[in-house]
């Protein structure tokens, strides 16, 4: 029993940590835009299909990834034609998740569609999670340069050769990828934090794009790890714990900067 | 070639041929139907008041907005284009390093360029947002000559910056088409530029004011018609 717990647990913080680390990794980029915000919105549109995979029993990444997938195609195209800021786009995608959700799950089985559930994952849940995580961060880590210069200099980006709608579609792609990880540990409506709060704790403490990459990528796997570990000790879920966690660190980077400036 | 441009062979010595460009952005006609051409060598120099298309121009001949007529580079030329701003720029910890390899050019060609225009090596350490709008004007004028063009696209180079680093960019843009040979094309609203870099100058408020070499074609009258109202100019001369 103890050491089915034991193995449980590895899992969990071997999830954990390489969710974590994609996400904030990623959300180093997105900050950039000004679009963090925008794995929000995505966390709730995965919401009917985490429904789903509850009700029918089937894995809720899994079932998560269509929505997400659905939702970032509507959002791209209606982009493309209607030159709307995707902020506004994504917003006016993902109420429409929200209440369809509703429409068929019960309420009190909301729980793990809300704030996810780590604590439960498997062998094989474990191995695709590592796996998909370490392919993120090998593609961010290809596509850095010009998915950095497309998001500060569109137009320099564009002089240079750079096909931005290209890197906007794969974007998008490895931010519905990112969310339907995401949603497995901390839930539809914590995922925006997920990628987020790291990369906004690295800018506070960061001087270069390296360091600032870097430092995210650590914050959002020892706050992984510190969620998970807490909630082996405390009465709370694990997902929760987490954001808390990189809330705190961000707190910390906030008041160090002001201290240094 | 730049995405939505024509790729043509406009002649030997001729940079840029530009066709009846009409640009129009939701449902209102910025640019109405011009034509100019640019040789090889030439210094242009678009002025116009505000909202007369100028920024609009630069960003059409690259292609970056969508037009019809035709826009005709030789297909032996390479662009470089130094913008107005960059809003989002001061958004990230970013090093002035970090930008210039954004670039992906060698460490090697980078340090040749900043050594040829007077680039303090310090300031490549310097966070991108802490610069002084001089400094960054200078930034964005190294990482457009890093891909060494023949061609440099200039929009209003002084904005926001104050009268001594004017004079800096100023110096610095003379300096560059000298050693490089550039042909250059700029876009202000302040006239003084015009007769120290001009070879030509093109008038611009939506539609074709003037074009021609500056001590010709900038008359009283064309200002006029170019600003609306009597305005005050002064003419620098050489000899």
């Amino acid at each position: 029993m103890t050491d089915l717990m034991n193995w449980q647990l590895f899992f969990s913080l071997l999830t954990g940590i390489s969710i974590g680390c994609a996400s904030a990794y990623l959300g180093a980029v997105m900050l950039t835009r000004r679009m963090a915000l925008v794995a929000g919105p995505l966390g709730h549109l995965t919401l009917p299909g985490v429904a789903l995979g509850i009700l029918y029993g089937f894995n809720v990444s899994l079932a998560a990834f269509p929505f997400v997938i659905l939702g970032i195609v509507v959002i791209w195209w209606l982009e493309a034609k209607s030159r709307l800021p995707m902020e506004a786009l994504t917003a006016i995608v993902f109420a429409s998740g929200v209440a369809m959700t509703f429409m068929f799950l019960p309420v009190q089985q909301a729980e793990v569609a809300l704030i996810g559930d780590i604590s439960h994952v498997s062998l094989r849940e474990t191995i695709a999670s590592v796996a998909l995580s370490v392919a993120l961060l090998l593609i961010i880590r290809h596509i850095f340069r010009p998915l950095v210069l497309a998001t500060v200099a569109e137009d320099l980006a564009r002089v240079e050769g750079i096909n931005v709608r290209k890197y906007n579609l794969i974007y998008l792609v490895l931010i519905a990828v990112i969310v339907a990880l995401g949603v497995k540990m901390v839930g539809g409506l914590l995922t925006a934090a997920l990628v987020a709060i790291p990369a906004a704790a690295a800018r506070n403490a960061s001087h270069g794009l390296g360091q600032y990459a870097g430092t995210a990528l650590g914050i959002g796997g020892a706050s992984s790890v510190l969620g998970i570990i807490i909630s082996k000790v405390f009465p709370f879920p694990a997902g929760p714990l987490i954001i808390l966690v990189s809330t705190i660190i961000f707190l910390v980077t906030l008041f160090w900067r002001k201290w240094n400036a | 070639m730049q995405p939505g441009t024509k790729e043509a062979q406009p002649g030997q010595n001729c940079v840029l041929k530009v066709q009846n460009l009409t640009v129009v952005l939701a449902n209102r006609t910025i640019i109405d139907n011009l034509s100019f051409t640019v040789a090889k060598g030439e210094s242009l120099t678009v002025v116009g008041p505000n909202g007369a298309g100028k920024t609009v121009l630069l960003k059409s001949l690259l292609g970056l907005l969508p037009h019809t007529g035709t826009v005709e580079w030789n297909r032996h030329i390479k662009v470089g284009y130094v913008p107005q701003r960059l809003p989002f720029i001061r958004e990230i910890p970013m090093t002035v390093r970090d930008f210039f390899n954004l670039k992906g050019h060698s460490a090697d060609t980078r340090d040749e360029v900043i050594g040829s225009m007077d680039f303090p090596r310090a300031m490549l350490d310097s966070q991108v947002g802490a610069l002084s709008s001089g400094q960054f004007q200078k930034v964005l004028i190294a990482w457009s000559i890093l891909g060494k063009p023949n061609v440099l696209l200039f929009d209003e180079p002084t904005t926001g910056v104050d009268i001594a680093g004017e004079e800096t960019v100023y110096a610095l843009l003379e300096k560059l088409q000298r050693e490089r040979g550039l042909t250059m094309l700029l876009v202000t609203h302040d006239l003084s530029i015009v007769y120290r870099f001009s070879t030509s100058v093109l008038c611009l408020n939506r539609h074709l004011v003037c074009f021609g070499p500056p001590n010709e074609v900038l008359t009283p009258e064309s200002l006029r018609e170019l600003y609306g109202a009597e305005i005050k100019y002064y003419r620098h001369t050489h000899d």
